[in-house]
């Protein structure tokens, strides 16, 4: 066969009617109150990407497997490809976008840049949300803790040294940091 | 200004690094464009069927589907070899593999084409199906490409160099190797993903994320029937490459089609599990190598015999036959050699052009059988690769030349951090050190497609504002090809980084580069830039030096400045002297470019493939742990020094050679894209499929070697793909010393490992009754 063109004005009407049982919810995204009206089966993923404009946060396979799409969902890290849009309904959700404040990088985020932390950077929001969750519970983690938090996100690129290194040198900031607050 | 310099070799943070870690970098799944529909590619299930129709009328049918497409719309065939152009976008006659592409839907969104895909009905008959390369060339064999000269076999390559018997059987002692590598695949983090759209005054722009926006921008004019300057690619940041987006992909042309006949924008991203089917990864092996050497350790002869599984379509397989056998000729001098290796067509999806494309494989086999020669004659095997050292300006017995070479400091420097003295046959059972070596082009004198215009160009413009903008076609895929020519524009304008843009892989926009690939884009966009960047800064130079009235060889642009070199005091800020400049002679731009060397070669056909401007070296020592109760091999530490000609920027080199060493331990010990015997995948994700996570990574410690090559920019040459190929082989000779036994089959698998020690205990245990 050759190829076959729709009618779209028509088909688009019909779809756009099938695709009406929505549902409401709310949420704190990235420190906004957010509120959406989506489908059931609407990934976290794609309420973030597609829905809310937030495209930092990564599809790599769309099933649980390689950690680029991982958010915090009330602080601990998640797979948003797994979890449904539903599931976040009046809870805290954070992505990469709400890191640095303002201008000013976070220390993770900075110390990624310096140390070479990040080449492709598909990976690397993942890398960071899974990070700063570590440093949430372990404010001055091993090697061998910062490789177990992060054990669940795939990176190609560095062969995650530089990685391991940046998080390492983003806990010691943080840490003097505090001591100067403190 | 001699060989101060201020901003090459300094550790300098990727331009779009900042992009990177706030989520504002911008990959082609990231552009959503007003009314964009999604596409979906409909597959074959079967390994090798003939297609006798294909019914879309039920997917149309599905409120939401735009439009459906199949092979009889898209006929012309394609290819990156243009020799060997055998690929249709979607199959028109017969599916290839299990995953070919069979036709192509859009709809109003990703789910509704899922459905569609699902709704389109593809009458096969089925083939029997060749799966392995034995299958392929038995007689009588299902031929998978009719039109092909030898049956299955892509591609026959004999070459011999010297009278290799007559020099084996002058050895003293001989190894023969027969050894496998399964085939691997890229796994980029970023799955493929393009966007058609035809613009308003009928500009087709493909934005994709590709390794090679050049190439794709010439197939699709001529699939697509459409003029080059009616085509546009645009390659955004692209998530990882490895050489598994460096040929047009289905996805690419059907995007375009799609587009063209809905008057929508249109983007087809991969599933992870199409990736899988995409692949153009490492080919699989079989191999055998027999290589023989003097008591004196000094080499003789190598003879290789290699067959190659292909899978579906040609991809760079004449290419790769090629490269099996030619980049094996140094870094060690082999004064005989002989290769014979033939590719192969085989029902799986095609392999290709991966980190260290053909070499890798047969590398893990020589520097293996070298390591086993060097047991045979009682040598460190560190001591018999500098028995037979290449020496520096020599041409290798295959008529490379190699212009820098700085192996021997690889090995001193690799043996000396790594305590290889203290450890190398002392490590208590079961702990072990390996050592291998190996080389790599740094880019091809000759281009993909025959022709004499300059392989990379450059256009630079220089304003009042104290800006410089770098046009060029490079493709960074994460490897920092855009800040490599920031740096250099640094260096010769004295601007700081902040001042500089890249406008990169735009061909409406941009001149040709022809892509990363082959590891290339250092040395040959690095020298485009390098004679652009002069151009301007001869100007600069002469109209400061109008105003001081000193020469322009004393005035020295840098760090945001334009001083006067005999007294530093004197200086004006850049801006001020490119205004001066401008004001002198008119608005500032300048092109450059640069061409490779087309008399550097072996005068024999075929003699042009493997051909480079500058060769990269490198040397690793692994240590590993072996378990002998589970077979399981743990890496503990990879020391690996590369000579990347000058490091421009250490921090970048540093994170290729660290990349290069895990992705080679991922293939050393378990890596494997393998196949059910009806062709089928037998695990397309990321659970089935493994790759290093944290967990497996060693300490890796990165140590550069500068030597200063005369073709490179500042001397510069490759870093992307040079240091993979020791790594497997350092990991395989570790294990020797560790538990005494010989891995010949990559991956070492904790099965294979403890099958090997099983035998080797029952032949000590003989050996003791004896």
């Amino acid at each position: 066969m050759t190829a076959k063109c729709a009618d779209k004005a028509v088909n688009e009407k019909d779809a756009r009617k099938q695709m009406r049982r929505l549902l409401d919810i709310q949420a704190i995204i990235n420190g906004d109150s957010v509120r959406a009206a989506i489908s059931p089966n609407v990934t976290l993923v794609q309420l973030l990407r597609e829905i809310l404009d937030l495209p930092g946060t990564k599809r790599g396979c769309d099933r649980g497997e390689c950690g680029a799409c991982t958010v915090l969902v009330d602080g601990a890290p998640v797979l948003s490809c797994l979890m449904l849009a539903a599931d976040v309904d009046g809870r805290r959700v954070e992505t990469v976008e709400a890191l640095a404040r303002g201008p000013d990088l976070h220390p993770l985020q900075q110390a990624f840049v310096e140390l070479g932390a990040t080449q492709c950077g598909f990976c690397t929001p993942g890398m960071l949300m899974s990070a700063r969750a570590l440093l949430e519970t372990e404010s001055s983690p091993s090697r061998e803790q910062i490789e177990k938090a992060l054990g669940g996100n795939l990176c190609r690129c560095t062969g995650y040294t530089k990685i391991v290194d940046a998080v390492e040198e983003a806990a010691r900031r943080i840490g003097k940091e505090g001591a100067r607050h403190g | 200004m001699g060989e101060r310099r201020w901003m090459v070799g300094r550790r300098t943070p990727k331009g779009d690094a900042a992009a990177c870690v706030t989520g504002q970098a911008r990959f082609t799944d990231d552009i959503r464009l007003p009314r964009m529909l999604h596409g979906r590619i409909v597959r074959s299930p079967h390994a090798h069927a003939r297609i006798l129709g294909v019914d879309a009328s039920a997917a149309m049918r599905i409120p939401g589907v735009l439009a459906v497409i199949t092979g009889k719309d898209l006929p012309h065939p394609y290819g990156i070899i243009p020799w060997t152009q055998d690929e249709h976008v979607l199959c028109v006659d017969k599916a290839r593999y299990i995953g070919d592409a069979v036709a192509a839907v859009a709809a109003l969104d990703e789910e509704t084409a899922a459905r569609a895909a699902n709704a389109v009905a593809v009458h096969y008959e089925p083939l029997p199906a060749v799966t392995t390369v034995e299958q392929a060339l038995a007689p009588g064999a299902p031929v998978i490409h009719e039109g092909n000269k030898h049956g299955n076999v892509l591609k026959h390559v004999e070459l011999a160099f010297g009278d290799v018997e007559a020099a084996l059987a002058a050895s003293d002692v001989i190894v023969d190797l027969e050894s496998t590598f399964e085939s691997t695949t890229h796994v980029a983090m970023e799955p493929h993903c393009a966007i058609g759209q035809v613009e308003p005054h009928g500009v087709l722009t493909v934005i994709s994320a590709t390794q090679v926006p050049h190439y794709l921008h010439r197939e699709l004019a001529r699939v697509l029937e459409l003029p080059m300057d009616r085509v546009r690619v645009i390659q955004p940041n692209v998530g990882g490459g490895f050489g598994g987006k460096s040929e047009p992909f289905d996805l690419e042309f059907c995007v375009a089609k799609l587009a063209m006949m809905t008057g929508r924008p249109v983007k087809i991203r991969y599933t992870r599990e199409e990736v899988f089917y995409a692949h153009r990864g490492r080919h699989g092996m079989r191999m055998r190598h027999r290589v023989g050497a003097m008591k004196d350790g000094r080499l003789t002869g190598c003879d290789a015999k290699i067959d190659i599984d292909g899978g579906g379509y040609a991809s760079f397989g004449l290419v790769t036959t090629y490269y099996s056998g030619q980049l094996l000729a140094a870094p060690l001098h082999l004064p005989a050699y002989r290769f014979d290796a033939r590719r192969v067509y085989t029902n799986k999806p095609a392999c290709g052009p991966k980190r260290g494309h053909g070499s890798v494989q047969p590398r893990f086999a020589f520097e293996v059988a070298v390591d086993q020669l060097a047991e045979k004659l009682g040598l460190d095997p560190m001591e018999l690769r500098r028995r037979n050292l290449l020496e520096g300006g020599n041409r290798t017995v295959n008529g490379l030349l190699v212009r820098s070479n700085g192996f021997a400091e690889c090995l001193e420097r690799v043996e000396k951090a790594s305590g290889w003295k203290e450890k190398f046959r002392k490590l208590p059972f079961g702990r072990g050190v390996g050592v291998a070596g190996s080389f790599y082009i740094s880019g091809t004198n000759y281009p993909i497609y025959p022709n004499d215009m300059p392989q990379s160009a450059v256009q630079m413009k220089v304003d009042r504002s104290g800006r410089v903008t770098i046009f060029s076609g490079v493709s960074d895929i994460g490897q920092g090809a855009m800040s490599m020519l920031a740096q250099i524009a640094c260096e010769e304008l004295g601007v700081l980084p902040t001042s500089v843009r890249v406008l990169a892989a735009d061909t409406d926009l941009t001149p040709v580069d022809l892509g990363a690939y082959s590891s290339r884009i250092t040395l040959m966009a690095g020298n485009a830039c390098l004679m652009a960047a002069r151009q301007l800064g001869d100007k600069v130079r002469d109209a400061v030096a109008r105003r001081w009235n000193c020469q322009s060889v004393d005035v020295l642009l840098a760090d945001g400045w334009a001083m006067r070199q005999s007294d530093t005091a004197q200086k004006v800020a850049i801006h001020d002297a490119f205004q001066w400049a401008e004001t002198d002679g008119g608005t500032l731009g300048s092109v450059g470019h640069f061409n490779t060397p087309k008399d550097v070669h072996g005068s024999y056909r075929g003699g042009t493939i493997g051909a480079s401007p500058a060769y990269s070296f490198t040397a690793h020592v692994a240590e590993v742990t072996v378990d002998p109760e589970t077979g399981r091999v743990r890496v503990e530490n990879i020391w690996a020094a590369h000579d990347g000609g000058t490091a421009l920027n250490p921090l970048l080199v540093e994170g290729q050679i660290e990349g290069c060493a895990v992705m080679g331990l991922g293939e050393a010990l378990f890596e494997e894209h393998t196949f059910h015997p009806s062709g089928l995948h037998r695990g397309p994700t990321l659970l089935d499929y493994r790759i290093p996570t944290t967990g497996d990574v060693p300490r890796i410690h990165p140590i550069l070697v500068e030597t200063n090559d005369p073709v490179g920019p500042y001397g510069a040459k490759e870093a992307g793909e040079g240091p993979l190929h020791s790594s497997i082989p350092a990991i395989a000779n570790a294990i020797h010393d560790a538990v005494g036994i010989r891995v010949n089959a990559v991956p070492f698998s904790p099965s294979q490992v403890l099958r090997l020690l099983h035998a080797k205990e029952v032949l000590d245990a003989a050996a003791a009754r004896v």
